[in-house]
């Protein structure tokens, strides 16, 4: 199992991906609504993405209230 | 479709809606791509009644108040049926809501029971407020096995057999508590009668009518005052279906289109416009010939529906755009914050009209709505039947604040007299919303004349409410204002939120005082947020009691500070 650094660091390469941004960029505490630009369903899809990745179901409502890179990956991290 | 006007009461419109449809699917829920229920209205009815009937046992009485905390899905239904069928007064509520907004309100609205989702319910219980929570039942669903529910009790075992005793209302009988905002300041609890849903639901479907085999997509969260109707009650006493999915996933979103063939559904603008760039970019990625071809075509499907929608027209010449949205798309519905006029034109240019409209909760829902004959994207449409309105004290471009009377417009606000007599003035409900109608009759909106925005997606957000997120913050005095309140300009636009701050003599804006505004801000949900801020040179004018005086403040700032002194944050 990846640990949650190597988990953190591959939630925000995704997003890098996925919104066009340079990796170095995007830092773990960082909005990820105001720094990629996005809004909530765009941070859906991200969602979609980063489930298919790491072979893991989050329901939506597990997004309510998030908006940075780490507590994200704790999200994840929680059900690998 | 029943004739609602030989009914008192929801409830009694929805029992013969049961009756009259006993085959037909009036419920379709999905999750991903796992349809999880299906129900007709016969199946609706047997498991309403068990609970409508243990809910009467549990001494719930016609006129007790019952909270609905869920998300879109059947059990939110089902739940808003049997307490209409005890004469019960539903309170829906955001969901996306916090645990403490959620018990702020369950106490303001004095709700009695309270149905919910055991995610949310868990949250609840773990808020520090929830020792003062008053509701007597509470109902949770979908709670794993052996979980702890807190004297909670299972939505799905909460049943009793025998018939449930239908309690009739009056017209004038409260049907609903509908908060159309405030939970940091004064709760704006609309109460809304029997009559109000009931006439506004004759007058949407005369327009947009439904029937057996016609799908509502049912997106807009149904506690949203255009759900519950377009979402629920339209359909229902028409005989359709409301599919519901369990994630708004926008692949799912594109997936349910397809695969239940959707009539309609309704939107907020941000949904709208993710749909535009989707759109948007396969285009992009199309070979230039065929791009060409498509781009032409679309200028014909313009000219052909230029006068009213053709839609069997449009199919035939985007065929692969209208299989996308399933083929049986007939318009889509928008409201809850301005839509863009380009974004409304390119769906319409495509054979997807998009009807927009205008309207509060405070009235029901629908003021105004777009019949698209013909289609105009700069307006909101027209009032609906039964629906007056006037532009009070009009500038020399005939724009003033849109008043409205009709049977639509709420009872009152919940234990808030002041507002409402603040609000409903003779008659007529002061929107707060500036406008003026075009010579075809058309309502054009221009912005607001209150102090509040409302977001892409859709939600009402008064400076007032979020002010307390700030608290404590290293300056004198700070206020918080809608950006057009202080500069109104007659155009509408992004909507923003600026604070207004005032320093302690002699100090300075810090790094220190910016990344504690900025940490501040961004712990607010993202639709909350402020967008900057500035400081003024004196303090804030204050009523006796010491509350600011928010408007002199407003028009103070509007006439001695320019709006490019606002620090970006």
């Amino acid at each position: 199992m990846p640990t949650i650094d190597q988990t953190l660091d591959e939630v925000l390469a995704l997003a890098a991906v996925r919104f066009k941004v340079p990796r170095e960029k995007l830092s773990p505490d960082d909005d990820f609504f105001q720094n990629l630009g996005i809004d909530s369903l765009q941070a859906l899809d991200l969602l979609t993405r980063l489930e298919n990745h790491f072979h893991v179901e989050l329901p939506d409502y597990e997004m309510q209230g998030v908006s940075d890179f780490r507590t994200l990956a704790n999200k994840i991290q929680a059900r690998l | 479709m029943l004739d609602l006007t030989k009914y008192q009461c929801l409830g009694e419109a929805l029992r013969d809606a049961l009756d009259r449809w006993p085959n037909e699917v009036c419920l379709i829920e999905s999750d991903r791509d796992t349809e999880r229920t299906r129900l007709t209205y016969s199946d609706f009815k047997e498991t309403a009644l068990p609970l409508a009937r243990a809910l009467q046992d549990a001494g719930f009485h016609p006129g007790d108040r019952a909270a609905i905390i869920m998300t879109n899905q059947s059990k939110w239904l089902i739940s808003a049926y049997a307490v209409m069928y005890c004469g019960g007064v539903l309170v829906p509520l955001d969901y996306k809501l916090s645990a403490a907004e959620h018990l702020a309100l369950l106490a303001h609205s004095q709700a009695k029971v309270l149905f919910t989702e055991f995610h949310l319910w868990r949250a609840i219980t773990q808020a520090p407020a929830f020792e003062s929570l008053a509701v007597e039942t509470v109902l949770v669903t979908e709670a794993p096995g052996g979980a702890a529910l807190v004297k909670a009790f299972r939505w799905e075992d909460f049943r009793r057999k025998g018939s449930p005793e239908p309690s009739p209302r009056r017209r004038e009988d409260w049907a609903s508590i509908v908060y159309s905002s405030g939970t940091g300041g004064q709760p704006k609890g609309c109460v809304l009668t029997h009559e109000n849903y009931l006439e506004q639901c004759t007058a949407l479907t005369k327009l947009y009518p439904f029937w057996p085999g016609v799908r509502y997509l049912s997106i807009l969260p149904t506690n949203h005052a255009v759900d519950f109707m377009v979402g629920f009650i339209g359909p229902f006493v028409c005989g359709a279906t409301v599919v519901h999915l369990r994630t708004l996933r926008p692949e799912f979103v594109r997936d349910a289109f397809v695969r239940y063939r959707i009539t309609y559904l309704a939107l907020v603008p941000m949904v709208l416009k993710n749909l535009e760039r989707g759109l948007r970019s396969k285009f992009d990625e199309l070979p230039s010939s065929r791009r060409w071809i498509l781009d032409r075509l679309i200028a014909l499907n313009r000219l052909l529906t230029r006068h009213r929608p053709h839609v069997g027209i449009s199919r035939l010449l985007l065929p692969q755009i209208h299989r996308a949205f399933g083929g049986s798309l007939k318009a889509m519905f928008v409201g809850g914050a301005f839509m863009e006029p380009l974004t409304l034109q390119f769906f319409y240019d495509l054979g997807l009209p998009v009807s927009n409209g205008y309207g509060l909760t405070e009235a029901s829902t629908v003021l105004t709505l777009n019949d698209c004959k013909p289609f105009r994207a700069d307006t909101v449409g027209k009032p609906l039947a039964g629906v007056e309105l006037r532009i009070l004290n009009p500038d020399g471009e005939n724009i003033g604040e849109v008043a409205a009377r009709s049977k639509t417009v709420m009872s009152h606000y919940l234990n808030a007299p002041e507002l409402t007599s603040e609000t409903i003035v003779d008659g007529w409900l002061l929107t707060g919303d500036l406008g003026r109608f075009d010579p075809s009759g058309h309502l054009q909106l221009f912005g607001r004349k209150k102090n509040m925005i409302v977001t892409e997606g859709g939600k009402n957000i008064y400076p007032e409410d979020i002010e307390n997120a700030f608290d404590g913050l290293a300056v004198k005095e700070y206020c918080i204002f809608a950006t057009n309140f202080i500069w109104p300009k007659n155009a509408l636009g992004r909507e923003e939120l600026v604070m207004v701050i005032r320093l302690e003599p002699g100090a300075e804006i810090t790094s220190a005082l910016q990344e504690d505004l900025g940490a501040r801000n961004r712990r607010l949900p993202d639709f909350k947020r402020i967008a900057g801020y500035f400081v003024v040179g004196k303090d804030f004018p204050r009523t006796a009691s010491m509350k600011i005086k928010r408007i002199q403040l407003g028009e103070e700032i509007g006439k001695g500070v320019d709006r490019t002194a606002v620090v970006p944050l």
